[in-house]
C-alpha cells in the first residue's frame, strides 16, 4: 500500500472518522453550555469549576472549529490534493505525523481548557507549549500539501487546491503572529503585544480564522465535492479567479469590525468596515459558482440528500456572508454588538455552512474510502439532513430575535435619559429563546448520531482494500 | 502616526481596492485561442472535473462595483486612509461623542436641575417629590445595582443600603460624599499575630456582637484587641468610626460574612473595600437625586 502507485487513503480515513467523533464531542459540549444558559442553577453543574460555562465555552469552540472542522479539512484536502494532482501525498510518514500531532493537540486542549489553563485569547485559548506543537504540525501539513502539489501530473492546479493552499499558508502566519507569547511557566504565558495593539492582533487573527479556516478552506471542499456529486462542470472559471483573489486580499483588512466603538483608532475601524463591505461580492462569488454548478441538474436535488447538504450549506453561506458585512456597518454594529445576534450569525456560518458542507462531503467521501458506492443508508442521510436543517433554523432564528431584542432593550431610555431596562431584565426576557436554541442545538447533535451510526455500518460492510486508490495515468488534455 | 505608517496604510489599502478593479478587468478580457463562452475550458482533473468558461454574472459585477465605489466615497468622507482625517472632519471620540453628549445634556439636564435645590430629606420623604425618587431609582438601576443589587440590599462585600447602618455615616451629606467622591476602606491583614491570636481576636469580636463563643478565648481575644491596634480604628468599645469607614463590630452586621471562618479570614488577610467616585461621571444633579433615593431606602 505504501507504493507510489496508490493514493494515501489511510490518513484520509483516519481524519474522516475523527471528524465525526470530534463533531459529536464538540457539539455535545455546545449543547451542555446552551443548557447552562437556559438552566443556570441546575445541580448537575452547580459549583463544579471544570464544568463552569467559562471553561466549557472555549472547549466547545476549539472542539468544533479545530477538532471537527480541522479534521474535516485535513481529510478532504489530503483526498482532493491527491486525486486532482494524481500523486500520492508527499513526504511518506509526514502525513501520519500530522494526524497524530493534531490528535495530541486536541487531547491537550480537552484537558487544559476545563482545568482553566487558558491564554484568554478568543479562538486561540491554548497555552504556549500547545501553540508550539500546533505550529510544528501546521508547517508539516504545509510541506505535505505543497509537496504533493509539486508532484502533480496535470499542468494546471485545480481551483479547490488554490483555496486549500491559501488556507494553509495564511493560518500558519495568523497562528504564529497571534500566539507570540512571553512564557512565564509551563502553563502560563503573556501576550507579546500591549493593550489596544493586542486587541487588534487578536481580531486580525480572529476574523481571518473565520476567513481562512472557516470560509476559504471550506470553499476548497465545495469546489471538489459539489461538481463531483452533481456530475457537472464548475459554473465559471473566470468567477473562481476573481472571487479567490478578491476574497483572500480583502479578508485581511476586515478584523477591526470586531472592535467598533472601542479604543481602536478611528482609521482602523473605518478600514475594517469598508473592506468588510467589499467582501460581500467576493464571498458570494463562491456561492454562485457552487449553486450554479447545479444548473441543468436541479432535479438531482429532489432525490440526492448528499447534494441537499452541499447546496443548502451554500445557501447558509450566502446568508451569513450577507449578514456579516451588514453587521460590520457601524450603525448596525451599535445595535448588534455584544448581543446574541452575533452568536446566531456565527452559528448560521458554523452549523449551516461549515458543518453542513463537511457532512455532505463526508457522505461522498466515506463510502469511497471503504470501497463502497454509497452510504449504508441513504434514507438516514435524508433524515440527518432534515434534522440538521430544522436544528439550524431554530437556533439562528431564536438568536436573531433574542439579539435584536437585547440590542433594543439596552438602548431604550426613559423621558429623563435613564435606561428603561436593567441588564438583568434583558437576560430574563431571553430565556424563551435560550430554550429554543437548546432545542435547535440538540436536534443538530442528534443528526450527528445518525451520521455516526451510518458511517459505522458503511465501514463495517465495506472493505478498505476495495477502495479505488490506484493512481490513474495522466489524462490527455 | 508617522508619515511612513500613514503612507504605508494609504498605499496598501488603495492598492487593494484598485487591485480588485484590475482583477475584474483582467479576468473579463478575452484571450485568443480560449474556449468559447459557455464551453468548458478544456482542462480535466480527477477523471471528470471540468470548468465552464462562463462570464462573470452581470448583477454580481454591479454589486462588486457598488461596494468598491462606496469604499472610495467612505474613505474620502471619514478617517481611514492613514492620517487623512476625511472631508467631514468626523471622529468617534471627538465630534460624535461630544455631539451626542451635548444633545443629551440639552434635553435631559433641565429635568434633573429642577430638584437641585430641594433638600435631600424633603426629596426622600415628601409626597410631591415621588417623581424625583422614581428618577433616583432609575439612576440607581443603571449605575449602582451591579454591586448593591436592584433593591439596594447589597451582597457579600457590598453594603446593604436599606438597614440604616452606615460604614461611612448616614447623614445626607455623608451619603452624598460617599457617592460623589467614592470611598476606600482598608482593613489591614493581621496574619503576623499568628493563628492563635487571630482565633482569639475573632472570638472576642463575635462576643461583641452578642454571639455565643468560648468565654476564656474571648477574654484572651480582648487582650489582643486592646493591644494589637484594633482599637485605633474600631474604638475601645468596637463601635467603629465613620470617619475612617471602620465598621461597628457590635451590631452583628458583617460585610464580608459573619461565620467564624469568614471573620478569621478578614483578620488574616485583611479587606479592601472600594466605592468608585461618581461625581465626574454623573454631575451634581444626578448625584443629588441618587443621594435622596439611597437616603429614602433606609428610612422606609
Amino acid at each position: 500500500m505504501e507504493s507510489q502507485t496508490t493514493y494515501n487513503y489511510k490518513v484520509v480515513r483516519q481524519f474522516s472518522i475523527m471528524t465525526v467523533v470530534w463533531g459529536i464531542v464538540g457539539m455535545l459540549v455546545g449543547v451542555v453550555i446552551a443548557a447552562q444558559l437556559a438552566f443556570p442553577d441546575l445541580v448537575l453543574w452547580d459549583g463544579i469549576p471544570w464544568l463552569s460555562y467559562g471553561r466549557l465555552r472555549p472547549l466547545h469552540t476549539n472542539a468544533v472549529i479545530f477538532a471537527f472542522g480541522g479534521s474535516a479539512l485535513f481529510a478532504t484536502s489530503y483526498y482532493v490534493v491527491q486525486r486532482t494532482c494524481q500523486a500520492r501525498l508527499f513526504g511518506g510518514p509526514l502525513a501520519a505525523f500530522t494526524f497524530w500531532g493534531w490528535t495530541v493537540v486536541i487531547l491537550l486542549a480537552a484537558i487544559t481548557l476545563p482545568l482553566g489553563i487558558t491564554s484568554g485569547k478568543e479562538y486561540a485559548e491554548l497555552e504556549w507549549p500547545i501553540d508550539l506543537l500546533i505550529a510544528v504540525v501546521w508547517v508539516v501539513y504545509a510541506v505535505v500539501f505543497f509537496g504533493t502539489i509539486m508532484k502533480r501530473k496535470a499542468k494546471h492546479i485545480y481551483v479547490a487546491n488554490w483555496f486549500f493552499g491559501a488556507f494553509i499558508l495564511t493560518i500558519a502566519v495568523l497562528h504564529i503572529v497571534n500566539s507570540a507569547f512571553v512564557p512565564v511557566t509551563l502553563t502560563k504565558g503573556y501576550s507579546f503585544y500591549p493593550g489596544a495593539i493586542d486587541a487588534m492582533v487578536q481580531w486580525w487573527y480572529g476574523h481571518n480564522a473565520v476567513g481562512f479556516f472557516l470560509t476559504t478552506a471550506f470553499l476548497g471542499m465545495m469546489y471538489y465535492f459539489i461538481p463531483k456529486q452533481a456530475g457537472r462542470p464548475v459554473y465559471s472559471y473566470r468567477l473562481s479567479v476573481v472571487h479567490f483573489w478578491a476574497l483572500i486580499s480583502t479578508y485581511m483588512w476586515a478584523g477591526p469590525h470586531h472592535l467598533h466603538y472601542t479604543a481602536l483608532p478611528d482609521w482602523a475601524q473605518s478600514m475594517g468596515m469598508v473592506f468588510s463591505l467589499i467582501l460581500l461580492a467576493p464571498s458570494w462569488g463562491g456561492m454562485i459558482n457552487g449553486i450554479m454548478t447545479l444548473s441543468g441538474a436541479w432535479h438531482k436535488l429532489r432525490t440526492d440528500p448528499v447534494l441537499k447538504f452541499l447546496i443548502v450549506s451554500l445557501s447558509f453561506y450566502g446568508m451569513s456572508t450577507f449578514e456579516g458585512p451588514m453587521m460590520s456597518i457601524k450603525t448596525v454594529n451599535a445595535l448588534s454588538h455584544y448581543t446574541d445576534w452575533t452568536v446566531g450569525h456565527v452559528h448560521s456560518g458554523a452549523l449551516g455552512w461549515v458543518a453542513m458542507v463537511s457532512i455532505g462531503s463526508l457522505y461522498y467521501l466515506i463510502p469511497r474510502l471503504f470501497g463502497k458506492i454509497e452510504m449504508y443508508s441513504t434514507k438516514l442521510v435524508e433524515v440527518h439532513f432534515w434534522t440538521a436543517t430544522i436544528g439550524v433554523v431554530l437556533y439562528i432564528a431564536a438568536m436573531w430575535i433574542a439579539g435584536v431584542m437585547q440590542g433594543l432593550m439596552w438602548r431604550a431610555v426613559n423621558a429623563d435619559g435613564t435606561l428603561t431596562y436593567s441588564f438583568i431584565e434583558s437576560v430574563e426576557r431571553t430565556y424563551p429563546f435560550y430554550y429554543v436554541r437548546l432545542l435547535g442545538g440538540a436536534l443538530f447533535l442528534t443528526g450527528m448520531f445518525f451520521m455516526a451510526y451510518n458511517v459505522w455500518k458503511t465501514a463495517a460492510q465495506g472493505n478498505v482494500s476495495d477502495a479505488d486508490d490506484i493512481i490513474a495515468a495522466p489524462a490527455a488534455h | 502616526m508617522s508619515a511612513f505608517w500613514s503612507g504605508w496604510i494609504i498605499i496598501l489599502s488603495v492598492a487593494n481596492i484598485l487591485g480588485c478593479v484590475w482583477l475584474i478587468w483582467w479576468t473579463m478580457r478575452r484571450r485568443t485561442g480560449e474556449a468559447a463562452q459557455g464551453d468548458v475550458t478544456g482542462h480535466t482533473w480527477d477523471g471528470d472535473l471540468q470548468e465552464y468558461n462562463n462570464p462573470l454574472p452581470r448583477w454580481w459585477l454591479w454589486l462588486f462595483y457598488i461596494t468598491l465605489i462606496f469604499a472610495v466615497g467612505y474613505l474620502a468622507l471619514y478617517p481611514g486612509l492613514g492620517d487623512f482625517k476625511g472631508v467631514l472632519g468626523w471622529s468617534s471620540q471627538g465630534s460624535q461623542y461630544t455631539a451626542e453628549m451635548d444633545k443629551a445634556a440639552e434635553k435631559y439636564d433641565p429635568i434633573f436641575k429642577q430638584y437641585a435645590t430641594v433638600a435631600v430629606a424633603d426629596l426622600a420623604s415628601k409626597p410631591e417629590y415621588q417623581e424625583a425618587r422614581n428618577m433616583g431609582k432609575r439612576l440607581f438601576l443603571t449605575y449602582c445595582m451591579q454591586c448593591h443589587g436592584s433593591d439596594g440590599g447589597g451582597a457579600r462585600g457590598f453594603p446593604n443600603l436599606k438597614d440604616d447602618e452606615w460604614q461611612w455615616g448616614g447623614s445626607a451629606d455623608q451619603i452624598k460624599a460617599s457617592i460623589a467622591n467614592g470611598r476606600n476602606a482598608v482593613m489591614p491583614a493581621q496574619a503576623h499575630l499568628g493563628e492563635e491570636k487571630v482565633d482569639q481576636a475573632a472570638a472576642y469580636v463575635m462576643s461583641l456582637a452578642g454571639r455565643n463563643v468560648d468565654a476564656a478565648e474571648a477574654a484572651a481575644g480582648k487582650e489582643v484587641f486592646m493591644t494589637a491596634g484594633c482599637i485605633g480604628c474600631h474604638g475601645m468599645d468596637g463601635t467603629g468610626n465613620p470617619l475612617l469607614g471602620a465598621p461597628n463590630l457590635t451590631d452583628n452586621i458583617w460585610l464580608y460574612g459573619g461565620s467564624a471562618g469568614a471573620i478569621k479570614q478578614t483578620l488574616h488577610k485583611g479587606r479592601a473595600g472600594v466605592m468608585p467616585a461618581q461625581q465626574d461621571l454623573l454631575g451634581d444633579e444626578k448625584v443629588h437625586l441618587l443621594t435622596a433615593y439611597v437616603y429614602s431606602l433606609s428610612k422606609q
